[in-house]
């Protein structure tokens, strides 16, 4: 281990001093549980991640691994109860929201940071037509008349291109093929021009040629408005093209961190290094899927020590006793396995 | 939409049809003499009974008298009672009180039933639910008998907050007791309904996309969950209002309103068939057209539901 450059991991300004860090979007050391009346489930266990303006930052995991969480408590829509924050901070240029007042932080939503839901039909209202759910934007934030409000709709669904947007603006969401609707998502949440888009598993529910228009527009949007985008995802495939950074998490931790070449040319974690290896590859066609084994911990009992220990191929005995923190190994990745100096290096 | 609503009035033809045909046959099966006690201690007249046997052909089979009775039916005329009355007329006097009341205790559900649903839906398990629960609870077992004479004993005869009876004029401010008695027990089941309803789609994602989008938290729960919330409300009221238009015998009873109820009850009494069947006919009629109404109202809702 002498070799790897020992430092925690923390974003510029988390050391209390309350300089701002020039950092758009910082969450630092979040912690959050879900108290129910079978016991605590501990959903995020200290994530650390910041997004920059005109960087997308992917978050990949596994259903349950804490993603959306944390995206839920960025942008205060958790439920609460059950959830509780029960430590860290969410910093937007540097201030922390999770200290905010409710009318600080609702002023945010929308015009700061945006979210796109995952499924388009449940997550649009479905007894208003999409162009009133796109202008109610326009004139319950901005004040805008009905008139400027329809216009600037029909400019919104013109810009994700929605073919006939003046036709289509009166129609109701389930009128919508998903792929479409989910254009009309998009379009509702930069209405505002927001400075981060959180996009939560925005091309799960639709068809595979669709996920490709949709992550390219996705990516297109924000370049053209140099947004920061959190892009969280299971699918790696998705990730590829439009990452800058890639942020692999479990059981509620971050468990590797990089750029998005390096963590598919040497991923620094075992289970990082098992997802990459999941993925179908066609000169293995015939033979069977290789999955990670096991199953995610429960999180109302995470094991002692590192929590992927019970799935781990190389788990040794330092793996059951001592939880490995996100350890800073080289420029720009970070990883938490006791051992990634030997995954990185291994030929 | 156009051939739909057709349809609709289309079915009305034979259910009327049906409708008259049974309600004129029960009453034509009742037992009794009508003419028995009409004439004080003495038997009626023998020359009394052959006019007014002759006058209304109690004396035709069934169902030649059931064909005159819908003729003059078709052609506006509702029969008449015994005593000559037109029933045209009862029913003209007596339905507006009935649509009076119908439109208080409606409001009252309304009002009343759909602030208590929204407030407990949306936090459950506080003091204010647990008396929604338990006082609609009440509201819904006990027979609105008992709560009418108790509501009028304690407002009109303890408190002398009301008068304890509605006057002729029938004004708003009498109506309220009334018409609370009368809608209580759907006041309670909107209540109720309500409350399920906004605590169901309080946890539904577009609200949370409503919230995300930064909206205040009135517009959140007064435009985007309420409207989703109101559908199931919508039917609960609207079913309601086809039978709170069909006349309250218990309610008008107790608090003297001269409403429909009554008079069916009346006319029941003195078997008048052509005043039970007339009024009754009517009755149906609002009802279908009613139901009609609150299934187009659904389409105004939820734009999901398109009729064809």
């Amino acid at each position: 281990m002498s070799d790897i450059l020992v430092s925690e991991q923390s974003a510029p300004g988390a050391d209390g001093s309350g300089r701002p860090s020039g950092r758009l979007l910082e969450v630092d050391d979040l912690r959050v549980e879900f108290r129910t009346r079978d016991g605590v489930a501990k959903v995020i266990n200290g994530v650390t991640y910041h997004v920059d303006a005109g960087e997308t930052l992917a978050v990949l995991g596994e259903s349950g691994s804490g993603k959306s969480v944390t995206a839920q408590t960025i942008m205060g829509i958790l439920d609460m109860p059950p959830g509780f924050v029960t430590g860290g901070q969410v910093r937007f240029h540097g201030k922390d929201m999770l200290k905010m007042s409710a009318e600080e932080r609702r002023r945010i939503r929308g015009e700061g940071i945006a979210m796109i839901f995952q499924d388009s039909l449940s997550a649009l209202n479905p007894v208003f037509t999409v162009g009133f759910q796109i202008a109610e934007q326009f004139r319950i934030r901005r004040g805008m008349s009905r008139a400027d409000a329809k216009k600037r709709a029909i400019e919104m669904l013109d810009q994700v291109k929605i073919p006939n947007a003046k036709g289509r603006f009166n129609n109701f969401p389930h009128q919508f093929s998903g792929g479409m609707r989910q254009r009309a998502m998009i379009a509702m949440s930069l209405a505002l021009d927001p400075e981060v888009l959180i996009a939560d598993e925005p091309t799960t529910a639709l068809d595979v040629t669709v996920q490709a228009q949709i992550m390219d527009l996705l990516g297109e949007l924000q370049r053209e408005r140099r947004m920061g985008m959190i892009l969280i995802t299971h699918d790696l495939g998705v990730v590829a093209d439009v990452a800058d950074r890639i942020a692999v998490m479990y059981a509620g931790r971050i468990v590797e961190e990089a750029d998005v070449y390096d963590l598919y040319a040497k991923p620094a974690h075992p289970y990082t290094l098992g997802l990459l290896d999941s993925i179908p590859r066609l000169d293995e066609k015939g033979q069977q899927l290789r999955t990670i084994k096991g199953l995610p911990p429960n999180l109302m009992n995470i094991p002692p020590g590192c929590p992927f220990n019970p799935r781990c191929a190389m788990a040794q005995p330092v793996c059951r006793e001592k939880l490995p923190p996100l350890l800073q190994i080289g420029a720009g990745r970070a990883s938490a396995c006791h051992f990634a100096e030997e995954l990185v290096n291994r030929d | 939409m156009g051939r739909y609503l057709l349809r609709r009035l289309l079915q009305l033809v034979p259910v009327f049809i049906g409708t008259t045909l049974m309600i004129y046959s029960l009453v034509w099966a009742v037992p009794g003499d009508p003419f028995a006690g009409k004439c004080g201690d003495r038997a009626c007249p023998e020359n009394y009974v052959a006019a007014m046997t002759e006058k209304y052909h109690l004396d035709e089979p069934f169902f030649v008298q059931y064909a005159i009775y819908m003729k003059n039916l078709f052609m506006g005329d509702f029969g008449s009672t015994w005593s000559g009355r037109s029933v045209n007329d009862i029913i003209a006097t007596s339905y507006p009180n009935t649509l009076k009341l119908a439109a208080v205790a409606l409001l009252i559900e309304a009002v009343i039933g759909l602030t208590a649903g929204v407030l407990t839906g949306l936090r459950r398990n506080g003091f204010l639910d647990n008396l929604v629960l338990i006082s609609t609870l009440f509201l819904i077992a006990l027979p609105v008998f008992v709560v009418g004479f108790v509501l009028q004993w304690l407002f009109g005869v303890q408190w002398e907050i009301v008068k304890p009876t509605v006057s002729s004029e029938m004004r708003f401010t009498e109506l309220i007791l009334p018409g609370f008695v009368l809608g209580s027990a759907s006041m309670a089941y909107v209540a109720r309904v309500a409350r399920t309803s906004i605590a169901e789609n309080r946890r539904a994602d577009y609200v949370r996309t409503a919230i995300a989008k930064g909206l205040p938290m009135r517009r959140v729960v007064g435009i985007h969950l309420l409207r989703n919330s109101l559908i199931p409300v919508v039917t609960l009221l609207g079913t309601d209002l086809g039978a709170l238009m069909g006349g309250a015998i218990i309610t008008e009873g107790i608090f003297g309103v001269n409403g429909i109820g009554r008079q069916v009850l009346r006319a029941i009494v003195t078997k008048e068939s052509a005043t039970v069947v007339s009024i009754v006919v009517v009755l149906v009629l609002v009802y279908l057209l009613m139901n009609l109404l609150v299934d187009l109202l659904y389409a105004a809702l939820d734009p999901r539901i398109r009729y064809e």
